[in-house]
């Protein structure tokens, strides 16, 4: 316990940065904070599952709101830094929010209040009581946590506790389906994780500094060899493998449609974007050059996952089973991005390709969570969620049919909704990049996934309800059919909000792509990021 | 467990331990120990009773519920962050007084963290080492 | 010493990679724990093994007096270890219920979410 501070010799002050903070100065962490506040209140009253709905919704749209504050304030002056306990960096550990993380973790924010709104309908009060809604925070501070962090390390810390959360929401009810689904989810996100952790300590070993802005400006002199390569194809990989791009796919059809469908939309808009955001992160702002190295590789994993989401889509009859494959191709289509991010500068295009990449992530967040959703009613007012016993789901809910027809639009690409403008960017990038056939195959695996779309609306909502015998399936299969039912206009406020931005973004692209070009811009370029972490003299 | 010998000692060996695990906890501010190895500890204490006299007796004995003892841990781990928000100091900087009673001591916001993981850990763990065992009965 | 503990971190790699290999969880299990354990030698292997000395500037001096290790990459497996520990219990208790409730271990045999007889979607209304 004894200090001793008698030496002049050394100053312990000079490690610490002066001076006092305002409240706004505060916006880096409070998301954290919120989720871990609100997670830990609602576990300590566990059981009082009435109550659950009255904090989580509040705090929800605080989180929300506080993103929102966040984001203005960093779309205004650039990125903002929190240096853990005032240690300066590089030594301590640093939250920043650049323009990039904070509009994923915005979007993130207004999905889970989607989610949380949606879950107070379809979540029974035994499922509460097993703690949906702290695992929901727990879930939510990880994915916070690894949007706005500034740290590599802190980063494999995040990822890890978005992974518990995720578990516990993934098994909350222990059917049989999700039992089987989570052994296959937990194998493989773990080994990513571990892959994540191996190159991470190499990244150490290299540079002798996790603080991401250190890493990237120590790697901008660094000598081509083949040391950086392994560690950019390690994080590749274990990236990859979380944001589910061929071939590390396999486990997520094998285990998103088995939990309740309000965790299946939460883990599709959120979780497979985390993955996408880290690689963006350590591939294009971190191991730049390394990128360049595997831009190839990193075309024909976009172009190959964007084909076999869009032709495993094709190939499903269950409604459910077949979103999991549109968020794998929706995943490949954010890969052509950054595998052609487009260069700045006089002779470049402002980073078309990575801009595109940004946006459509943002976009697919909100249209997968919406289309899950949707999803979840039409199977409740089905009775199925098989292709060949849903039907005539427009009549009486011709309201929901038309909500149901723009979040198919939006996920096939189609003007004017939010999923065509990315798409144009990120085909005129492919094809500055010198990669026609990576902008045919955006094409063609948007062409398939129309199909797919127009099949599901075809059959569920425009014919008639099938008139034959059910066909005859184990009861397993519809174990997840039982519990509340979303019924009502409380379930479909939070799908009509999810339209509502999917149409602002498509109606009124400019604002969203302005923003996304700048935060593009801010990674391909990390000056400003530099400068929010290590002050005027770095 | 139907020793006699083992359920004899179980309780003074669980108390031994939860005393050791305390004196871990605090030490762990300047040498080795801390909240985690503390929290494990107890944790293997209450692992200890619940084997030796059954889980029902543990629960008695815990009153409040692990997941809600680890739910208050992590309510104090983060305040302790909180603490200095509300001081317009960085987030998580450790910040001490050392107020005049029983002969001077420091308090700070690091231990008050480290409590946190105590409890974070002897909640999350005890509650996973008692859902084992019930499950052998 | 370093050298040994490489060829350690070689031999539990390639003892992980063959245990994941398998199609039975409980052995999938091992394998993971096996290959946390690998990466937590290796990041600890790579931040040096000299004599125990730790890595504290003593009063009155500004430099480390002798070679200490870093620090830092045991800063990092212990965080690692943590996080590896309370994941293998997570996963302990998620496979011993696949067991009860599936009863199988063999990976190949859990087709309750992915039945095989699935057909094709229907084709035309």
């Amino acid at each position: 316990m004894a200090v001793s501070d008698t030496h002049a010799a050394i100053d312990a002050s000079a490690a610490q940065l002066p001076g006092a903070l305002a409240a706004a100065d505060y916006l880096p962490i409070l998301p954290v904070v919120i989720c871990f506040l609100a997670g830990a209140v609602m576990l300590i009253l566990r059981k009082r599952t009435a109550w659950h709905g009255w904090i989580a919704i509040p705090a929800l749209c605080l989180l929300t709101l506080t993103d929102l504050l966040l984001l203005r304030r960093v779309a205004g002056e650039g990125p903002q830094t929190m240096m853990m306990g005032g240690w300066r960096a590089p030594f301590g550990i640093a939250f920043t929010a650049d323009l990039a993380g904070t509009l994923f973790a915005t979007v993130g924010a207004m999905v889970a209040l989607a989610c949380g709104l949606f879950a107070l309908v379809s979540i029974s009060a035994e499922e509460r009581r097993y703690g949906f809604f702290p695992f929901l925070f727990l879930m939510m501070g990880g994915v916070s946590g690894a949007f706005l962090t500034g740290d590599i390390f802190n980063l494999y810390v995040w990822f890890e506790v978005l992974l518990i959360g995720s578990f516990g929401l993934l098994i909350l009810g222990s059917r049989h389906q999700q039992l089987d689904g989570a052994i296959k989810y937990c194998f493989l996100n773990l080994v990513g994780t571990t892959l994540f952790l191996i190159a991470t300590g190499y990244l150490y070993g290299w540079f002798g500094t996790l603080n991401m802005a250190d890493i990237a400006r120590k790697a901008a002199d660094q000598p081509a060899g083949g040391g950086l390569y392994t560690i950019a194809a390690l994080y590749l990989v274990a990236f990859g493998m979380k944001a589910a791009g061929f071939p590390l796919n396999a486990w997520l059809p094998a285990s998103y449609h088995t939990p309740r469908f309000v965790v299946s939309a939460l883990f599709a808009g959120l979780l497979t974007k985390v993955g996408v955001y880290a690689l963006i992160r350590v591939l294009l702002m971190l191991l730049a050059p390394q990128q360049q190295d595997l831009a190839f590789i990193l075309a024909w994993v976009a172009g190959l996952t964007m084909m076999v989401g869009a032709l495993g889509a094709l190939a499903q009859t269950d409604l459910r089973r077949l979103l999991n494959y549109v968020v794998i191709s929706g995943i490949g289509t954010i890969f052509v991005g950054i595998a052609a991010p487009g260069a700045l500068g006089a002779g470049g295009d402002g980073a078309v390709g990575l801009s595109g990449a940004l946006f459509y992530a943002l976009h697919s967040i909100v249209v997968m969570t919406g289309l899950y959703l949707a999803a979840g009613v039409a199977t409740d007012r089905a009775g199925s969620s098989s292709l060949h016993d849903m039907g005539g789901l427009w009549r009486g809910h011709v309201g929901f049919a038309a909500m149901m027809l723009v979040l198919l639009f939006a996920v096939s690409g189609l003007p004017p909704f939010s999923g065509f403008w990315p798409k144009l960017m990120l085909v005129r990038a492919s094809f500055a990049a010198g990669m026609p056939w990576l902008g045919a195959a955006v094409l063609a695996s948007g062409f398939l996934v129309t199909i797919a779309s127009a099949r599901v609306f075809a059959l569920a909502f425009w014919r008639s309800k099938p008139e034959h015998e059910a066909m005859v399936v184990e009861p397993a299969r519809y174990e997840h059919l039982d519990g509340p039912k979303p019924r009502g206009a409380d379930a479909m406020l939070p799908i009509l909000g999810l339209v509502c931005l999917v149409l602002a973004a498509g109606l009124w692209p400019q604002w969203l792509a302005g923003l996304t070009r700048t935060a593009a811009a801010g990674i391909l370029d990390p000056g400003a990021y530099l400068h929010s972490v290590f002050g005027a003299a770095p | 467990m139907r020793t006699v010998i083992f359920r004899f000692t179980a309780p003074y060996l669980t108390s031994l331990m939860v005393l050791f695990s305390i004196f871990v906890l605090l030490r762990g501010h300047n040498e080795p120990g801390g909240g985690f190895i503390g929290g494990l500890i107890a944790a293997s204490a209450f692992a200890i009773y619940g084997i030796a006299c059954g889980v029902a007796p543990v629960r008695r004995a815990l009153y409040f519920h692990p997941m809600a003892i680890a739910a208050t841990g992590l309510l104090v781990s983060v305040s302790a962050g909180c603490i200095s928000i509300l001081l317009g100091r960085r987030f998580l900087t450790g910040l001490w007084t050392f107020p005049d009673v029983l002969g001077g001591i420091g308090l700070s916001t690091p231990v008050m963290f480290d409590i946190g993981v105590y409890l974070v850990v002897v909640g999350a763990i005890t509650s996973i080492a008692l859902a084992l065992e019930e499950g052998d009965d | 010493m370093e050298a040994a503990l490489s060829l350690v971190v070689a031999i539990l790699f390639s003892v992980a990679i063959y245990m994941l290999l398998s199609k039975h969880i409980i052995r999938m299990l091992l394998g993971t724990v096996l290959l946390g354990n690998g990466v937590n030698l290796l990041i600890f292997t790579a931040g040096r093994v000299p004599a125990i000395t730790p890595p504290i500037i003593p009063d009155g001096a500004d430099h480390l007096e002798a070679v200490t290790a870093n620090p830092l990459p045991q800063a990092l497996i212990l965080t690692a270890i943590v996080i590896s520990f309370s994941f293998f219990a997570f996963l302990l208790v998620l496979a011993y219920r696949a067991y009860q409730d599936l009863g199988t271990d063999d990976s190949d045999e859990m087709r309750v979410a992915e039945p095989e007889e699935q057909g094709l979607p229907p084709l035309g209304y």
